[in-house]
């Protein structure tokens, strides 16, 4: 899949697909450089509710969720991306 | 003696609905207006966390419920029919990010005066206290609980509290009065508010804390679910960590009415039910609380225990249940009145068992089984 230079593939995982029905969307930020905070705005913007599902009202990746950018564990929200990184949302390993 | 005003006697109901909240899913029980005849519903949100699902008694037909699931935060969703169908919440109860806390769940919802349509009020984990006036689209913290200087005093660290956090729960509004309000934690103990929450006192006297130095402090303690009774807002009624207790308002001193259970069975419990009409009639569903606190039915014997007198006296209960082996623990979300003149209660297991009686207590009868574990019971 081609993404332009500021938008981003971000892969959902099943627990949030009532939100976006399908298993990865395509988003875009504005902001320059790109951050992983950007990217969950734009997120919640086509979405609503999404983001708080996955980050807290502190803006901490909750404990049993995992983002990766890149294929590589991402948490901080500041983290800037680069074109083609694409964004991977996945519920951790827990529960019973 | 509670002065006790004229009971309310209500047109019998063609239906009743039981709402069950548990560890995986909403499920609900409706029954006809003989309460003999019971259909368990398909499971709504399966697999979510959802602690408490409400109906709204102003209009009959909203529903909302508190949801997380094992991954995911917190939210509140809500129905306008009767829960066919839902949406969430656009902002869900969060702290503000300055705070640096973190709402793990939304544990207790009550809705608010009737006079005010689309209020109702929630309870944290962590204890937090939230406001909606939309009727649960929007949701704004009480900076004068949340942010009152003495909040952290009174709730002790965050990791204090119950297994799964501290809570704050069994908001209580005054149907005399929207801006007189109780609320309780565990830990943290009983508040009361006359100004609809911008400023909040202890109102624990009595109460024992049997955990700290000073059995007696200020506040700390651990109430489990505190109940106002119906036909007499001046009485509430509290299953506490170290007992159960009454007060009878404008007195600020709790009596320990557990003290007239049995013995051998104690007054360790958690939930609390007033009768939907009678101020002198409650019940509760003692736990063992001996030793390591296993919190099941004592001696493995379930049963209920019912007042009629204010808590001068209590009546075993158990007619149907199991005479041996039955080791159920139900919380405090988890027993529930109905509005019938010969009132009804439901008590849901965390082996996931619903029970129900028609009358009264005399005789209870399961109603569902194999349900996951039950956090809370509602009627409506």
């Amino acid at each position: 899949m081609s993404v332009g230079q500021d938008s981003f593939r971000v892969a959902i995982p099943s627990q949030l697909r009532s939100y976006t029905k399908v298993p990865a969307v395509t988003v875009t930020v504005v902001a320059t450089p790109p951050r992983l905070a950007d990217v969950f705005a734009a997120l919640e913007a086509s979405y609503p509710g999404i983001r708080f599902r996955v980050i807290d009202e502190t803006g901490r990746v909750r404990p049993h969720m995992q983002v990766f950018v890149g294929g590589r564990v991402q948490r901080d929200p500041a983290a800037i991306l680069v074109p083609g990184d694409e964004v991977m949302i996945v519920g951790a390993l827990s529960g019973g | 003696m509670a002065s006790r005003s004229s009971p309310i006697r209500a047109a019998a109901p063609s239906r009743v609905r039981v709402l069950i909240s548990t560890r995986k899913g909403l499920w609900t029980l409706v029954g006809d207006g003989t309460r003999r005849t019971w259909k368990l519903s398909s499971p709504t949100f399966l697999g979510h966390v959802v602690h408490h699902a409400v109906v709204d008694p102003r209009d009959g037909k909203t529903w909302l419920a508190a949801a997380r699931t094992g991954h995911l935060g917190p939210t509140i969703f809500r129905s306008q029919d009767s829960g066919r169908t839902w949406k969430e919440a656009a902002s869900p109860p969060a702290f503000t990010a300055d705070s640096g806390r973190v709402v793990d769940h939304t544990f207790w919802l009550t809705p608010g005066h009737a006079s005010q349509p689309g209020v109702w009020y929630a309870g944290t984990s962590p204890q937090g206290l939230f406001r909606t006036e939309d009727g649960g689209v929007t949701w704004h913290g009480i900076a004068g609980f949340n942010a009152h200087p003495d909040r952290k005093a009174w709730c002790g660290g965050d990791q204090d509290g119950t297994p799964d956090g501290p809570k704050l729960h069994s908001i209580i509004v005054d149907p005399r009065d929207p801006a007189h309000m109780y609320l309780s934690m565990s830990g943290g103990g009983t508040f009361e508010s006359h100004d609809a929450g911008s400023d909040w006192h202890p109102l624990n006297e009595g109460v024992r804390a049997d955990f700290y130095p000073d059995p007696y402090p200020v506040y700390g303690q651990d109430p489990h679910c505190v109940r106002m009774a119906s036909n007499n807002p001046d009485r509430l009624y509290m299953q506490n960590h170290c007992g159960i207790y009454r007060l009878d308002r404008p007195g600020t001193r709790w009596t320990r009415i557990g003290d007239n259970m049995p013995k051998s069975v104690g007054d360790i419990g958690l939930p609390m039910v007033a009768h939907p009409h009678d101020p002198d009639t409650a019940w509760v569903f003692p736990m063992d609380g001996t030793d390591v606190w296993p919190r099941t039915s004592p001696g493995g014997k379930p049963a209920a225990y019912r007042t009629r007198d204010g808590g001068k006296s209590w009546k075993r209960q158990s007619e149907g249940m199991p005479r041996t082996q039955g080791w159920w623990t139900v919380k405090r979300q988890a027993m529930a009145a109905d509005g019938f003149a010969t009132a009804g209660v439901y008590f849901g297991t965390t082996s996931g068992e619903v029970w129900a009686t028609r009358d009264e207590g005399r005789t209870w009868k399961r109603l569902a089984q194999h349900l996951p574990e039950i956090y809370a019971i509602e009627t409506a």
